[in-house]
């Protein structure tokens, strides 16, 4: 019997559990529990096991992602902490970058630090861009400070300095003569928790992972604990924003690294299904209640960044937020879900979120009280989503309270039917997610058109086969499970690590033996953590980047590094790596200019047993349909009759021609005229439209 | 539901897509472009215009000042180039200070969009280059002539072929020659990026030309931005802003004149055109004047032709905001910069709770050049670039930002990338206590930076600096924000303007003006200037003096 395993998701709305054993996947989606997020994870973790007639004893394995670390960061419910900078430089996380995020907006205002300023403190020291000391630290300063924080009561410090990315010693400094004074206390300083260049992005970055961490150690203490309480004993790993699993251990230490971790399970899942299917282009579009999110995946591997932004306080715009400077799975995620708030604004123009209605009060037609019209209402009034069946049937839906709000706040304005209305928001919401897709594609050099993509979230399936036709991608896969995706995305994830250190060279003073120390000390410390997690059992995986440009651009490029060491004629090797990366994303390198390295990553991961591999079938035998009901037909302007399958019924081989429904419990996929789904050997549904013309 | 319906929805659906694809454009030069102004300063616009050259969108990027400057060049470009020699394949380009945005340092390029071998619109993207020759990006000149290569309209790539002369021309009159050309073969990319997007979207939805779009979009625009205006009061009303210039102070003054259906700005009574490069030329005039307009009448309704027409601008010839050829313009902006504030304290005058005090206004750009102290030259000049901003007015129910620009859409830059561009340390770069303007709501403050050579070097500084003798004015009763200074750390007091010198050992030490107050500071609540003296924002002399608020 194969080991059974389990992933936990725990999300603003719903916390999702997926159970794997012997190859069979269950699943269940329970509300979080806002104020013991564990206890939804324990009922969710015995319902599964129950309804798989698995003991608890019996799993092996836990593996979690959440967005506790994420919330507590929106909602500022973090511990109260300090932070300890250089003189001189008290207000970085407060001055940001001096720009405003909204050019035409008198009015906005910027994000709050996580620190105010009486909480921050000076020290006076200094490191300079090479990692020399210009200013030694002065002892009895530090014992000074230390002794002020004592009387201040702080639960948590964060230390981060100037240049500590290339000499941390003053950082480490500090934190010894405060863990002398103050044992108890929690400490992260920069060097360790985001060694990378950049002041702002750094030394917000350990500010935010000082500011979690006393809330995340509690927390993912007390899940382990309650999970032995039924008598779940095995290891319970995380999931981290990058996409690998690290121990609890290293969780509760580096806990901003948990920011993220659910959409990356996301991510994940739907690479695991690239792989299956042997595609090495691949957009995954993961559509839930109150956002999409859109990730780039080839050669069946997410792209990763080095830098994000959480926090957003400003329709989603890049800017409002906080930079969180952490390996990553990169995504663009936008305001667009079946939530999202439909309006008229002055210039007539139909708009389409960022506001959600969430699950509280929900979209007119929940009848919980919500009277805006969100997308699912439209999504109703068009007949893509059938009102007894919405949730499982679990969510009773009203149609006519989706038409009246549709009518109302869209319909009257712009003086349209209700059929109309609910076409303009659904065109909108569509063309709002294909604009940002369009944008991050061209952002990483990227023809989108060539993609197949990968549709899951609540909301996806309704959506994909317009946002497909807007990016010109002709074939998308709706995999099964695709309401828990990211818990299943968990399942798949080796256990992994990235270490990323800043550290300039210029290619004119490249030295074999710096670069080899450069990388032999990352490789090292990402080599432990997930030693941590393995045991240093099985093979693991290395992979070397180094973060490239030319000298005066403002920001860099990575490039892959292949073979093991450096030898002393490597600066060609570096050189033409980076001309190539260069070219791919912009088209052309360009002679003469000096090339540099500004940071370099190592990351280390087990090896992820391969996915039985799915040769796609692109015909198979029509299926029976299940019944009849009327879809609107853009190309037509009004309803037409389309045929309706559960997908349950449904096996590998059946083809169903657009226009129809296959309905599930959790969502539903639209095939429009046109169009003809395949049903997968894993049950994926392929979904392409045709080329004949047929 | 009616064909009506769905082409307008279509419509809808296409001018976000416009709104899109004019980003991309933006983007991909951002991505591509080498200069430091581009990537970090979003010194950058692009746009697409219909076959008549009227704007349709244009993407919002760190530079009012391109706003409505691009929206007139490619008009100059019909014109000049003339309908009749336009063709598929085609490029233009230039640099006319008059006739694109403001000064030499501003390439913008123009292509004809072809589909389907009909000519169906115009995509235009505007860069500021590192170098255009010359005497390098300063005041100091006296006449545009040393300012660098002036490039007239003409076309760069005729039917697909490059024009080899001008680039061999450009190639020998600036001093990164790789760089700028890159960036005039960046901007034309670019606008083959949006270009293909558009010959996309018309075949997405089935159309051959755009011109039914754009009356959609030039329609909806133009009805929205007139009934804000509409909703207006009607009148003339007047506003000075006397800044520090050059040599001498410099007064910008403005008559509004509100009527039913347009704000016409005149300039008359503004000061005479400078002998130095702090000169505008109208065009980016009209780009500032617009941008503080809109921002207060009409924020959301997107730049395009109509949604600009209604604003009118005229300056006397000669004056500093209308200079005229000859006159030096290369750092226009540290006068443009002062526009918007200029609009709001005339609309002041009858949205008194819309308006926001004054702010630092320009930012406080540094180009510094190191050397060796030892008068040895090892083998690389040093030349370091940094964008700061002082603060923002307070606003009517906000405290003004600290640190952080208006108008201008700057980024500064890590201080951590600045000291790996060459040899200086950069001591401090933080808040500065008690700069923000007294009021209600406080002004945002201003920064104090401290800049030395690393040991062994020196440093000259270009200094394009104001608001050390002018600060930033309150609203409502609210105070002056501080005025900046500039002087060297054994107190040796320096000019705002012009190069200047750093010998070794010696720090430079910049302190940024602040923002205006808004209304009167006894009204702050008592609770508000407690946490500012906790977080020392404001000294205990200053709650004292102008809060009176003793004690703390």
């Amino acid at each position: 019997m194969m080991a059974v395993r389990v992933g936990v998701d725990i999300g603003g709305t719903f916390t999702d559990v997926a159970l794997e054993s012997d190859g069979r996947l269950i699943s269940t989606k329970v509300l979080t529990d806002y104020a013991a997020p564990q206890r939804a994870v324990v009922e969710a973790t015995e319902k599964v096991a129950t309804e798989a007639g698995v003991a608890p004893g019996d799993i092996a394995v836990v593996i979690h992602g959440t967005t506790l670390a994420t919330n507590a960061l929106i909602e500022r419910r973090g511990a109260k902490t300090a932070f300890i900078t250089t003189e001189g430089y008290r207000d970085v996380i407060e001055m940001r970058t001096e720009n405003r995020f909204e050019q035409y907006d008198l009015y906005i205002t910027l994000p709050k630090p996580l620190v105010a300023r009486r909480h921050r403190y000076t020290v006076g020291e200094r490191i300079d861009a090479g990692g020399n000391v210009l200013r030694p630290i002065d002892v009895d300063e530090v014992d000074a400070l230390a002794t002020k924080i004592a009387n201040m009561g702080y639960e948590s410090v964060a230390i981060g300095f100037i240049h500590a990315y290339a000499n941390g010693a003053h950082e480490r400094r500090v934190r010894d003569a405060l863990r002398a004074r103050l044992p108890d206390l929690s400490i992260s300083i920069s060097s360790e928790v985001a060694p990378q260049m950049r002041e702002f992005e750094r030394f917000n970055t350990v500010v935010a992972n000082a500011y979690v961490k006393p809330l995340m150690a509690r927390y993912l203490h007390n899940l382990v604990d309650e999970l032995r309480g039924i008598g779940v004993a095995c290891p319970v790993y995380v999931i981290h924003s990058g996409g690998g699993i690290i121990t609890i251990d290293t969780a509760a230490e580096f806990p901003v690294r948990l920011v993220e971790s659910g959409p990356a399970g996301g991510a994940i899942f739907a690479a695991d299904i690239a792989a299956r299917y042997d595609l090495d282009r691949v957009l995954s579009f993961d559509m839930g209640g109150t956002t999409a999110k859109i990730c780039l995946i080839e050669n069946q591997a997410p792209q990763t960044a080095k830098t994000f932004e959480v926090a957003r306080t400003y329709r989603f715009k890049k800017g409002s937020g906080m930079p969180i400077a952490i390996p990553v799975i990169e995504m663009v995620e936008i305001g667009a879900g079946g939530g999202s708030i439909a309006s008229v604004d002055s210039l007539r123009q139909i708009r389409v979120g960022p506001e959600s209605a969430g699950s509280e009060p929900g979209p007119a037609s929940y009848q919980r009280g919500g009277d805006k019209p969100a997308v699912t209402d439209a999504d109703l009034v068009l007949g893509r989503i059938d009102p007894e069946n919405f949730a499982g049937g679990s969510i009773p839906l009203s149609q006519p309270l989706a038409e009246t709000a549709v009518s109302r706040d869209v319909g009257r304005p712009l003086d349209m039917d209700p059929l109309a209305s609910a076409y303009g928001i659904s065109e909108v919401v569509d063309e709002n997610m294909a604009n940002a897709a369009r944008v991050h594609a061209v952002e990483n050099g990227k023809e989108i058109g060539a993609f197949t993509m990968i549709a899951f979230g609540g909301a996806a399936p309704i959506h994909a086969a317009r946002l497909a036709e807007k990016l010109g991608i002709r074939r998308y896969l709706v995999p099964p499970g695709a309401g828990v995706g990211s818990a299943i995305g968990f399942l798949r994830a080796p256990f992994g690590y990235e270490a990323v250190q800043s550290r300039f060279l210029a290619l004119a003073d490249y030295e074999a033996d710096l670069v080899n120390d450069i990388l032999d000390g990352l490789e090292r410390s990402a080599a432990a953590i997930v030693e941590e997690g393995t045991g240093g059992r099985g093979e693991v995986q290395r992979q070397k980047t180094a973060y490239m440009r030319y000298r005066g651009q403002g920001w860099e490029i990575p490039v892959d590094l292949a073979g093991p060491r450096f030898g002393p004629d490597d600066a060609a090797t570096l050189k033409s790596g980076f001309e190539e990366a260069y070219t791919r994303l912009f088209g052309r390198p360009i002679d003469g200019l000096d090339i540099e390295i500004v940071s370099w990553s190592v990351r280390v991961s087990s090896i992820v047993p391969p996915p039985v591999p799915v040769a796609m079938r692109t015909s198979g035998t029509l299926a029976e349909p299940s019944g009849k009901r009327r879809l609107f037909d853009p190309a037509k302007g009004a309803f037409t009759s389309a045929d309706v399958y559960d997908r349950f019924d449904l096996a590998p081989g059946h083809s169903v021609e657009g226009p129809s429904v296959i309905v599930e419990r959790e969502t539903a996929t639209i095939v429009p005229a046109g169009c003809r789904t395949v049903v997968q050997s894993d049950g994926c549904l392929l979904v392409e439209r045709e080329t004949d013309g047929s | 539901m009616t064909d009506h319906s769905i082409s307008d929805i279509h419509n809808q659906v296409m001018w976000n897509r416009l709104i899109s694809v004019v980003e991309e454009q933006a983007r991909t030069l951002v991505r591509t472009a080498f200069s430091t102004s581009v990537r970090e300063a979003g010194d950058l616009s692009a746009g697409i215009f219909d076959t008549e050259g009227r704007m349709l969108a244009q993407a919002v990027t760190g530079t009012p000042g391109h706003v409505n400057a691009m929206a007139e060049a490619v008009g100059h470009f019909i014109a000049d180039i003339g309908l009749e020699n336009i063709f598929e394949g085609d490029v233009y380009i230039t640099n006319d200070p008059w006739k694109g945005t403001g000064h030499l340092h501003d390439i913008t390029v123009v292509t004809p969009s072809f589909v389907a071998g009909r000519l169906v619109g115009y995509f235009a993207s505007t860069a500021h280059v590192v170098d255009i020759g010359g005497r390098g990006f300063g005041p100091d000149a006296e006449e545009v002539y040393e300012e660098g290569l002036f490039i007239p309209i003409m076309k760069f790539i005729e039917r697909g072929v490059v024009n080899r002369d001008l680039v061999n021309i450009v190639r020998h009159n600036v001093r990164a020659p790789d760089q700028v050309v890159g960036d005039i073969y960046a901007l034309a990319a670019c606008n083959e990026t949006g270009h293909n997007r558009l010959a996309d979207m018309m075949s997405e939805f089935g159309l051959s030309d755009i011109a039914g779009l754009a009356s959609f979009i030039l329609e909806n625009s133009a009805r929205a931005t007139a009934q804000r205006i509409a909703e207006l009061p009607r009148g003339r009303f007047e506003n000075v802003v006397t800044i520090d210039g050059y040599d001498e102070p410099i007064t910008l003054a403005v008559a509004l004149e509100i009527s039913e259906d347009r704000i016409h700005a005149d300039f008359s009574g503004t000061s005479p055109a400078s002998r130095w490069g702090i000169n505008v030329p109208l065009i980016y005039t009209k780009a500032y004047t617009c941008f503080g307009l809109k921002c207060a009448i009409a924020p959301d309704i997107p730049n395009n032709a109509a949604s600009l027409a209604p604003f009118l601008v005229d300056a006397p010839p000669g004056c500093i905001l209308n200079a005229e050829h000859p006159a030096p313009v290369s750092v226009r902006h540290v006068t443009g910069h002062f526009l918007p504030d200029l609009m709001l304290g005339a609309l002041a005058h009858f949205l008194p709770d819309r308006i926001p005090a004054e702010s630092a206004g320009a930012l406080w750009n540094l180009h510094i050049s190191v050397r060796r102290a030892d008068g040895r030259r090892d083998g690389r000049r040093h030349e370091v670039l940094m964008f700061n901003s002082g603060g923002s007015g307070a606003r009517p129910e906000s405290d003004g930002m600290s640190a952080t620009a208006f108008p201008s859409g700057v980024h500064t830059m890590p201080i951590e990338a600045t000291e790996q561009t060459g040899p200086i340390v950069i001591w401090r770069k933080e808040l500065r206590p008690d700069s923000g303007g007294a009021g209600a709501q406080r002004g945002g403050l201003g920064q104090v930076i401290e800049i030395a050579p690393a040991a062994g070097y020196e440093f000259s500084f270009s200094a394009m600096f104001d608001r050390t003798g002018h600060p930033a004015s309150g609203r409502a009763g609210g105070g002056s924000g501080g005025a900046g200074g500039v002087r060297l750390d054994d107190g040796t007091r320096l000019r705002p303007k012009g190069w200047q010198f750093v010998p070794a050992g010696r720090r430079l030490i910049l302190e940024l003006p602040g923002g205006g107050g808004f209304g009167d500071p006894r009204d702050r609540p008592r609770d508000i200037v407690d946490a500012d003296l906790a977080d020392g924002y404001i000294s205990e002399e200053r709650a004292a003096s102008e809060y009176h608020a003793a004690g703390g």
